[in-house]
Parts: structure tokens; C-alpha cells; sequence
């Protein structure tokens, strides 16, 4: 039976009946593996960036000297290692001394990113592979204005004296703790014992640092992250700042959605060319049937045929997928800093599973229908075609679908959405062609005969048309949904940091300074900005039940409960923040909030914490306790450089407390001297610059943009090849129908008239369920997925209609030229 | 059965028809069809006959313009069907040409009426509707008008398209084997409704078949043997 299935699957290649499922098999397996291949290089490339924030892939942090055994396993994995030290210190040149952070590091830092320098503050910088020599320092500006100082001077950090021989301008992992107080000293590890420092029992965090091969590095957290000791904390890529971590959710977001896409229009390609493949084979098991083929027999033929068609466009497809993303490779390469790591043999396996499980899923339901061929086709052939699709049918192509698409979305809620949104999409999309070719009927029948012609046939067959306008939409709502929602969304996403995003902080401002500072402000032209209260507070217990450490696993959670917290007060729910439980308290008539003792807490931190709406948390606030109840839950837009708060209360509740004010606000650089003097009016102040941060972080959206683009270009072949599978799908009906129609005396112009007036009218008719799910998919997208803000675009009302009628035109005419050029006389050859 | 013998409406000079004798392969060529010449002239009923492959078929799509011969000409009324265009042969089919196929060829998605309808919207005649209505009442359908080609047994079916045949009044009709599909029962009476209609409406009826009872109720028969006319046997 094997070898007959063989040997018939050879005819059919050879006569072209394979080409066309072979094809929709190839491009949907070639553009999953592509992407799948191209993300995962990108991915690990955007992990490995991300991890310059760090400068490691991974590090530990201690409150005392690293202990051997992490070096020697770390050794023993092969990651690379390198270590520093952070403290507060007063530093002195002549007359002053001032505080600084300062990092002494040993020759290896960083691992991942460049420190650079400058030789002047202000001046152009340039990038270094490591920390100073010995004898010298690097720091930042603030320093060195703080003190009056200029590169060449000294400076004395403890005991020893140190040559100041270059401005710090960036540090990469200078980002990871943004509310650092002091200007940053960086100095030679060597140099530390010398200056004394370490005996005084000075706070100092050591801090070892680790890169090496993705699965290493997870292999060394796996193993020592039970063995933390107190005091110990390890930080990962993902636990890297918010903004950070909000980026790249995204971006793998982006990148997941799209090969998703692929994967479900390459199935709709893959179940209408099988349904073409068994219609044209009705005969040929007829005939079977009539040698004395049983139908178990059949089966079995037509399985080792999809098993055989399958292994070969998987391991062709996972070829050409890696050809395809090997030449995106070498154009999105130079981009990236870091070289593009290998691509995994992941992919390898996924181009089997989506060859294998889209046949089995989507080809198998109509070609299994050919065992119960009635044997009496062979004489009258109009009997026994295929029965339409049945939804029950494809029940395991659908959870196949549904595997790949938990799969590629990673984490369950999303899945659990994105499959919503599938079955969702195909309702509509069925609803909406069932209700578009029921009115088509009852258009009146006027006008010219062949666009009469071409519209009653769309009508006489209004199964056949579901599909096809079903088929048509969904290829155009894809092309729509990357031509203009795409642009949208990734618009929308870059627009989160405009040229003017905040750029500077201060912090520590005086409740007593606020007024001056905001008039200072204003008279040295400093943009209006917004100051926000800060409390800071110890969480001491959630719902009665007192807060410790070691009650969380996640170490995340741990040193969450071990830091101090940042309360606030607002009235109104800030800008950047979206309810997503509970209510914002409201201010009765007379402006005052009834009850003050209510917290909203971020949703990302109530998870880790296991805090719920509705129970009472307790605070120490300089030694007071302050316990209000969780009214709502927020999430908030880390990434958009604003001020934003984790725990934030009603006015009345925190206002007694002490506190001070941070603000954030946008610097021009050319009016860098502002600051200066605010910070020579206000030596109390700390300003934190994030630029260097902002600069990273607009350096990976737009990297993932670029992406994203090639990525779903990709998407879009798949979008192309449901909408070939879909005119291909009814060519064999065409074919002979208006062989028919040109013997009995039918004029080629005629026949064109009538098809395109056919392939118009569908392709319109999907062009409007295109654009209206395009516009509803591109909101949820932009409002539930990716949390961004999206704006409604007309165009697609127009385009969506033009680019279907005019597209499926001209397409369906292209496709079915064969209909109107081949010589009619295949009609008295069927016989 | 002869009516006044009138010119010949159909003349056949020299055709011959080659096929690639191998898919893909154009050197070698396969002759199927070679120098055939004749005559018919208007109201005559001529049946074709030959056994199977001989190239019936492929005569009869020649003299309808459905395919271009290899050599030679045929005349349809006085005009070279080789010297037209496509669209030319097409207009010339739906005005004088009806044909009737051994596997009915009705579009499944169309009723029997909208079937029969068909050559005759195409010959852009307004009274469609009723002209088919009446055909199909002459062929005995009356009852089964807006019944599709799947609700019908072949005999119907066949009849459906001698209806859709005749509707446009051709003055040629061709039939291939049009009882082909269908039991000697069935296949008697719808070869007497081609005969009567043959009669009624004048027109010249060229038949193929390889029942030799059939073709000696028409008035000339034609032996066709490996692609050459042979003596009506
Ligand atoms: N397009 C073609 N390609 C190859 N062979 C053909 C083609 N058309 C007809 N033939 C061959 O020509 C011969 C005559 O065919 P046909 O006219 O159908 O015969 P008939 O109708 O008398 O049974 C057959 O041997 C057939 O196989
Ligand atoms: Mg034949």
C-alpha cells in the first residue's frame, strides 16, 4: 500500500495536482521556520542587548564578599566572570569633599556593553573595554563640577589618590539603579585595599558578574538559585529595570503575533488546497473502489501520501525557512551590537510539527472523505462530491492551532486571547460573508449580461462564495492589518518616547523648596513640570499577616519586601496608569475623598506580592504605621520616563507624612547650564540623568521595529497564498463551466467580463469584513496585547474595499487566465 | 425525411489533426486525424460512426471550431472557421451551432431552466426566459423547470440538453454519442426527440455514435477508422 501511495503521489507530482498543496504547505512551513528561526536569533540577540543594561547576562548581589562556591561553578559552566564593588564614599579635592557612588571594578567589567569616556565633560565620548588603570579615575561631570574640578586633577577616594584622567559619560549597567544619589567614581578594583575603605564596614555591595551561553547561564541559575543566602540576590535579564522588561515583552510580543498569523493562514492555505487535491481525486478512488480497494485501504493510501507530503515540506520548508531568515540575518546583522548568536534547531522541529500537524489537521478532513466515494462515480460523475467542511471536522487541525498558538504566545492568558480572538475573527468572518452574499441575492438583476452573469454565480453558489469571500478576507484583513494597523501600532509604540520624552529626574526636593524650585523653574525657562510627593515606607504586612522575606520564593519578590518602598498621593489616576480592578476613588461634593485610608497598587507588583483588591495593607513610615484598604488595581506604562509609583493613596492618608519630591522633566542638551545652576541654587538636589537609558532603549524599539517589519513580511507570503489557494480553489469549476458556456458560442470578452465582475465583487465584498475586522483588531491589538493607544484609521474603509475588488480582480483573472485561453474542447474530452 | 436538398452548409477539405505523440516531447507527433473531406448539406442527418478512438470526437470538436485542425479547412456556410478568431468561432456557435455531449456537461449549479436559458442569454435574446420555458415543455420537462442537473436522471439530464441545444433554433446540431450514457430505453426515445426536432425545426443534425441501428436511420453514414474516412459501411 506504501509503495502504491508512493508511486501515486509521483504521478500526481508529475501532472501538477501536488503543486498547489505543496506549495501552501512549503510557504507555511518556510515562513514559520523562518520566523521562528529569526526570532529566536533576535530574541537571544535582544536578551544578550538587554544585557549590556546589566553588563552581564546574569549577576549576583551581595552584602559581603562573594562566596567561592558561585565562582567555581560558574567556572565549572563555563561563564565568563567578572566582579566590582559599589559604596558610598565622601571624596576630597583640596578644600571640598562631596559624596559619590563609587564602583571599583575589577579589569574584566563589563561583560556585556562598553563603558565610555570622554576626555572632557561634555565633550565627544568614545567607548573603552574596561575600567581604569591603576593609580587613576574616571567620573562623572557632576563630580567634577560639584568640586571644581578638571580632568588631570586629583582626587582622594579614602587613602589613596587618584589621577582623574577621563570623564565617565556611560555606563552600561549605570541605569540599573536610577535612583542613585550621588555622581559616580569609577576606579581600578586594585586600588580598593589602599584606600581603607573596605575595613571601615562601609555598605558595600559586591557584585559578581557572569555571560556566557544562554542555556550556562540558565543551567547556573537553575542550580544556585535554592542556594542564596541571605543578602544574596540574582539578577537576570528579565529582572532588569521595568522600562527594560516592558520593551522586550512587548517586542517578543510583536514578533510572537506574527508568526502566529502565519501559522493560522498557512492552515486556511493548507485545508483549501487539500479540499482542491481530494476533489480531483474523487475519480481516482472511485475506480479504486470499483477494483475491490476497501475503504480502510484508501485511508491508509492517503495517509502515507499527507505522511510522506509532510516530512518532505517540513525538512524542505525548515531549509528554505533557514535560507530566507539567513539573508535577514546579514540585512538586520549590522545592526545589532552584539553579534547575531547561531539559530537553535528549535525551529527544525517546529516547520515537522506545523507540516505534519497542519496536513493531519486541515488536509486529512476532506481527503479521508474519499474512502466513502459512492463506486457508481465511475458512471455518473456528478455523484458523491466532497460533503462541505464541517467545523466538527477539523477539530484536531483546530487544536493543533490551538497547541501551536499556546506555544508561540509563551504565556497562557495571552494564548487563552489569542485563540479567542481566532474563533472570534472566523465567526465574524463567517457571519459577516454569510449576511454580504445574502444580500448579493437579492440585488436586483440589472445591467450588463456578463456582470449579471458574474453576479448570479456568485449567488447560485452561495456555499462556495462564503468560503471564498471568508478566504478573501481574511488574506485581506492580514494585508491591511500590516500595511496600515502595523504602521500604526509601531507609530503608536515609538510615539511612547517622543523626542521630548523626560529625560532628567530630581529628586530629594524639600517639601519647604517646592515653591522656589518651581519658580526657579520657570524663571530659568525649564519646562513646566509635574513634582510628585514620595513617602518612603517598609510593607509590613498584607491582610494582618505580617510581611517576610523568606515566605516568597521569587527573589524578586524577596528583595522587593526587603527595600524600601515609594508611596505617593494623587488625586487623579496618573496619565501613564490603566485601571484594571477595583474603582479610583472619587472627591465628594465638598472636594475632599470621603475615606482616605485606600491604596491602588500597580498589578505587577500585587501579583508578586500576592496582594489582592480588597485587603488591608500595613506600612512603616519612619516608624508609624499607616494601614489602608487595596481599592484598585493599576497597571502602569513603566517605559514612558515619567514618575510613577507602585502604591499610591488618596492625599489625606500620606500628606502628614515626611516626604520630598521628585520630578521628571525633558532637558534640551544645548541647555545643559540650566541644571547647573539649579543644582548650585539647590545643593540638596540629586539629578539623575537617563538619557543613556533612553538612548538604549529607543536603540532596541527601533531594532525591533525593523524586525517586526521583515518579520511580517513573511506573514504577508502566507496572506498571498490563501488568497492564491482561494481562486485556485474554484479553478476546476471555472474551467469546465466556461468550457461549456464557450462551446455553446460565449465570447472570450464575455467570459472575462463575467469572471472579473465575479472576482470584483468578492474581493470588495471581503474588502469591507476586512477592514471592519482589521480596525477591531488593530484596537484590541493596540489596547489589550500591547498596551498602547490606537486611533481608528479611515483609510481602511477605503483601501480595504479598493485594494479586494481591484486585487482579487486582478489576481482571480491572472489565476484563471487558463480558464478563458485553453481550447474548449476539453468539455468532450471529460467524457 | 429528405427536404428539398438544399447547398451544402458544412464542407470538410482535407482536415487532418495531430497530437504530441509524448507529453512534453514535440518532435514526434501522433496523427489522430487525417485528410478527411466531405460534404453535408442543409436538413441532411449524417451519423458518424467508428469504433472507439478512431477520432469521432475529435472530428466533431473540428467542425464546431472547439480546437484548430493540424491541416486542411472547414467551411461553415461558406466560412472558414481556421480564418476566424476564437471569438469569431464562439459568436458563430451561439448563432448557428448547437451541440449535445455524451456526458450532458448541464451546469450543476443552475436549475434546468437557467441551464437552457444560457446560450440564449449569451445570444443576447430577450425573451429567454420564455423561449426556454418552451423548449423544455417540447422536450416533456415542463414539470421540472427550476429542478437542477442532481434532481434528474440521466435521461432528463440529456434531454435538458437537447433543450439547450435546439433553444437558440440552430442550423447545425451536433451530437456526440448522445446516448452514450444512458440505457437503449431511455437512449430510443431521446434519439427520437433529436430526429423529431431534426425534422421540425430543419436542421442539419450530424450524429455520433457507434450503434449501427442508429446511424442507419439517418440519411448517410460515415465510417471513421484510425483518423480516415472509410466507405459508409
Ligand atoms: N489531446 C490529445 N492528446 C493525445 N491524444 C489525443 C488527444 N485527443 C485525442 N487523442 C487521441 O486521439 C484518438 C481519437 O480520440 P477521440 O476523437 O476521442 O476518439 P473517439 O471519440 O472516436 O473515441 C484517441 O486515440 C485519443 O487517445
Ligand atoms: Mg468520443
Amino acid at each position: 500500500m506504501m509503495r502504491l501511495a508512493l508511486r501515486l503521489l509521483r504521478r500526481d507530482w508529475r501532472s501538477g495536482e501536488l503543486r498547489v498543496l505543496l506549495a501552501a504547505l512549503l510557504i507555511a512551513v518556510t515562513c514559520v521556520t523562518a520566523v521562528a528561526f529569526f526570532t529566536d536569533r533576535i530574541g537571544q540577540a535582544l536578551n544578550r542587548q538587554a544585557g549590556e543594561l546589566l553588563g552581564a547576562d546574569l549577576r549576583l548581589l551581595a552584602d559581603h564578599p562573594i562566596p567561592p562556591a558561585w565562582r567555581e561553578q560558574a567556572g565549572t559552566l563555563g561563564l565568563r566572570q567578572a566582579e566590582f564593588r559599589a559604596f558610598r564614599s565622601m571624596v576630597m579635592a583640596g578644600e571640598g569633599a562631596r559624596l559619590a557612588e563609587i564602583k571599583a571594578a575589577a579589569p574584566a567589567y563589563p561583560l556585556r556593553g562598553q563603558l565610555r569616556i570622554a576626555p572632557a565633560s561634555f565633550a565627544a565620548s568614545q567607548a573603552v573595554a574596561g575600567p581604569p588603570p591603576r593609580g587613576q579615575a574616571w567620573v562623572e561631570p557632576l563630580l567634577l563640577q560639584q568640586l571644581g574640578l578638571n580632568v588631570g586633577d586629583r582626587i582622594e577616594v579614602g587613602d589613596v589618590t587618584l589621577r582623574i584622567t577621563a570623564v565617565l559619560s556611560a555606563e552600561p549597567d549605570r541605569s540599573g539603579a536610577m535612583f542613585s544619589i550621588a555622581p559616580r567614581l569609577l576606579m581600578n578594583l586594585a586600588d580598593l585595599p589602599a584606600s581603607g575603605l573596605e575595613q571601615e564596614g562601609s555598605r558595600m555591595q559586591y557584585v559578581l558578574l557572569l555571560a556566557g551561553p544562554a542555556e550556562a547561564v540558565t543551567r547556573f541559575r537553575v542550580a544556585m538559585a535554592d542556594r542564596l543566602a541571605p543578602g544574596e540576590r540574582l539578577e537576570g535579564v528579565r529582572d532588569a529595570r521595568p522600562e527594560i522588561r516592558s520593551a522586550l515583552q512587548r517586542a517578543q510580543r510583536f514578533l510572537g503575533l506574527a508568526a502566529v498569523v502565519g501559522v493560522v493562514l498557512a492552515c486556511v492555505a493548507i485545508a483549501m488546497a487539500a479540499r482542491r487535491f481530494a476533489r480531483r481525486h474523487l475519480d481516482t478512488c472511485a475506480v479504486l473502489r470499483c477494483l475491490g480497494a476497501r475503504q480502510a485501504q484508501i485511508n491508509r493510501l492517503f495517509l502515507w501520501q499527507m505522511l510522506t507530503l509532510g516530512l518532505l515540506a517540513g525538512a524542505l520548508g525548515s531549509l528554505l525557512g533557514f535560507a530566507a531568515q539567513g539573508v535577514l540575518a546579514a540585512l538586520l546583522g549590522p545592526l545589532f551590537v552584539v553579534s547575531l548568536p547561531p539559530a537553535s534547531l528549535l525551529p527544525v522541529l517546529m516547520g515537522l510539527a506545523v507540516a505534519l500537524g497542519g496536513l493531519l489537521g486541515f488536509a486529512l478532513p476532506p481527503v479521508m472523505q474519499l474512502k466513502s466515494v459512492p463506486t457508481l462515480r465511475v458512471l455518473r460523475r456528478e455523484l458523491g462530491g466532497l460533503r462541505p467542511a464541517s467545523a466538527g471536522s477539523y477539530l484536531l487541525g483546530l487544536a493543533v492551532l490551538a497547541a501551536l498558538v499556546a506555544w508561540q504566545a509563551g504565556d497562557g492568558r495571552l494564548a487563552l486571547a489569542m485563540i479567542a480572538g481566532l474563533a472570534a475573527t472566523a465567526l465574524v468572518l463567517w457571519l459577516g460573508a454569510t449576511l454580504l452574499v445574502r444580500l448579493l441575492r437579492r440585488l436586483p438583476r440589472r445591467g450588463q449580461v456578463a456582470w449579471r452573469f458574474g453576479l448570479a454565480n456568485l449567488s447560485r453558489r452561495p456555499g462556495a462564495s462564503v468560503a471564498q469571500v471568508m478566504a478573501f478576507g481574511l488574506g485581506l484583513m492580514v494585508l491591511l492589518l500590516l500595511g496600515v494597523v502595523r504602521e500604526d501600532l509601531l507609530d503608536a509604540w515609538a510615539g511612547r518616547l517622543p523626542a521630548d520624552a523626560p529625560n532628567r529626574f530630581v529628586i530629594n526636593i524639600q517639601p519647604g523648596q517646592l515653591a522656589e524650585v518651581r519658580a526657579f523653574f520657570r524663571e530659568v525657562g525649564l519646562p513646566e513640570a509635574e513634582f510628585h510627593p514620595m513617602v518612603r515606607a517598609r510593607l509590613r504586612a498584607i491582610a494582618g499577616k505580617p510581611v517576610v522575606a523568606d515566605d516568597y520564593r521569587d527573589e524578586h519578590a524577596r528583595s522587593l519586601v526587603e527595600r524600601e518602598f515609594n508611596l505617593s498621593w494623587a488625586t487623579q489616576l496618573p496619565v501613564d496608569n490603566t485601571l484594571v480592578a477595583g474603582r479610583w476613588w472619587q472627591a465628594g461634593s465638598d472636594g475632599k475623598i470621603a475615606d482616605a485610608a485606600q491604596f491602588s497598587v500597580e498589578e505587577g507588583i500585587a501579583r508578586r506580592l500576592g496582594i489582592t483588591l480588597g485587603e488591608r495593607l500595613s506600612y512603616d513610615i519612619a516608624g508609624q504605621t499607616v494601614t489602608a484598604t487595596v481599592t484598585s488595581l493599576r497597571s502602569v506604562q513603566w517605559d514612558s520616563f515619567r514618575a510613577n509609583f507602585f502604591v499610591l493613596s488618596p492625599p489625606a492618608l500620606l500628606q502628614d507624612q515626611p516626604a520630598s519630591y521628585i520630578t521628571s522633566f525633558f532637558l534640551d542638551p544645548r541647555h545643559a547650564e540650566r541644571l547647573d545652576a539649579l543644582i548650585k541654587r539647590f545643593p540638596n538636589l540629586t539629578v539623575i540623568d537617563v538619557s543613556a537609558l533612553m538612548t538604549q532603549i529607543r536603540g532596541i524599539i527601533e531594532r525591533v521595529v525593523l524586525a517586526v517589519e521583515y518579520v511580517f513580511l513573511f506573514t504577508l507570503a502566507a496572506g498571498l497564498t490563501v488568497l492564491y489557494a482561494a481562486i485556485q480553489s474554484s479553478l476546476d469549476e471555472r474551467l469546465r463551466e466556461n468550457a461549456v458556456l464557450r462551446a455553446l458560442g460565449a465570447r472570450r470578452r464575455r467570459l472575462w467580463q463575467s469572471l472579473a465582475s465575479e472576482f470584483v465583487t468578492l474581493g470588495a465584498l471581503a474588502g469591507v469584513l476586512a477592514a471592519a475586522l482589521a480596525s477591531v483588531l488593530g484596537w484590541v491589538l493596540a489596547r489589550q496585547v500591547l498596551e498602547l493607544d490606537y486611533t481608528f484609521n479611515l483609510w481602511l474603509w477605503l483601501l480595504g474595499p479598493l485594494v479586494g475588488g481591484l486585487g482579487v480582480g486582478l489576481a482571480g483573472l491572472l489565476g484563471t487566465r487558463r480558464v478563458v485561453s485553453s481550447p474548449p474542447l476539453v468539455v468532450l474530452r471529460q467524457a | 425525411m429528405l427536404q428539398s436538398l438544399s447547398e451544402v452548409v458544412l464542407k470538410v477539405e482535407g482536415l487532418g489533426k495531430d497530437v504530441p505523440a509524448l507529453a512534453g516531447e514535440g518532435a514526434d507527433r501522433l496523427t489522430i486525424l487525417s485528410d478527411i473531406s466531405l460534404a453535408i448539406r442543409g436538413g441532411e442527418s449524417v451519423a458518424i460512426i467508428g469504433p472507439s478512438g478512431s477520432g469521432k470526437s475529435t472530428l466533431l470538436g473540428l467542425l464546431a471550431g472547439l480546437d484548430d485542425p493540424s491541416r486542411g479547412r472547414v467551411l461553415l456556410d461558406g466560412v472558414d472557421l481556421g480564418a476566424l478568431g476564437e471569438d469569431d468561432r464562439a459568436s458563430l456557435r451561439a448563432e448557428k451551432l448547437g451541440f449535445v455531449f455524451q456526458s450532458f456537461q448541464l451546469l450543476p449549479m443552475l436549475t434546468a431552466l437557467e441551464n437552457v436559458m444560457l446560450p440564449l442569454e449569451l445570444a443576447g435574446r430577450t425573451d429567454a426566459h420564455g423561449r426556454a420555458a418552451e423548449v423544455l415543455a417540447r422536450v416533456g420537462l415542463g414539470e421540472r423547470l427550476q429542478h437542477t442537473p442532481l434532481q434528474l436522471s440521466g435521461g432528463e439530464q440529456q434531454r435538458v440538453a437537447i433543450a439547450r441545444a435546439f433553444a437558440v433554433g440552430p442550423s447545425l446540431l451536433l451530437a456526440d454519442e448522445p446516448t452514450g450514457n444512458l440505457d437503449p430505453h431511455t437512449g430510443e426515445r431521446v434519439i427520437q426527440l433529436l430526429f423529431d426536432l431534426n425534422r421540425e425545426q430543419g436542421t442539419t443534425l450530424v450524429l455520433v455514435t457507434h450503434d449501427r441501428e442508429l446511424a442507419a436511420r439517418c440519411d448517410r453514414v460515415l465510417g471513421l477508422q484510425d483518423g480516415r474516412l472509410v466507405s459508409g459501411a
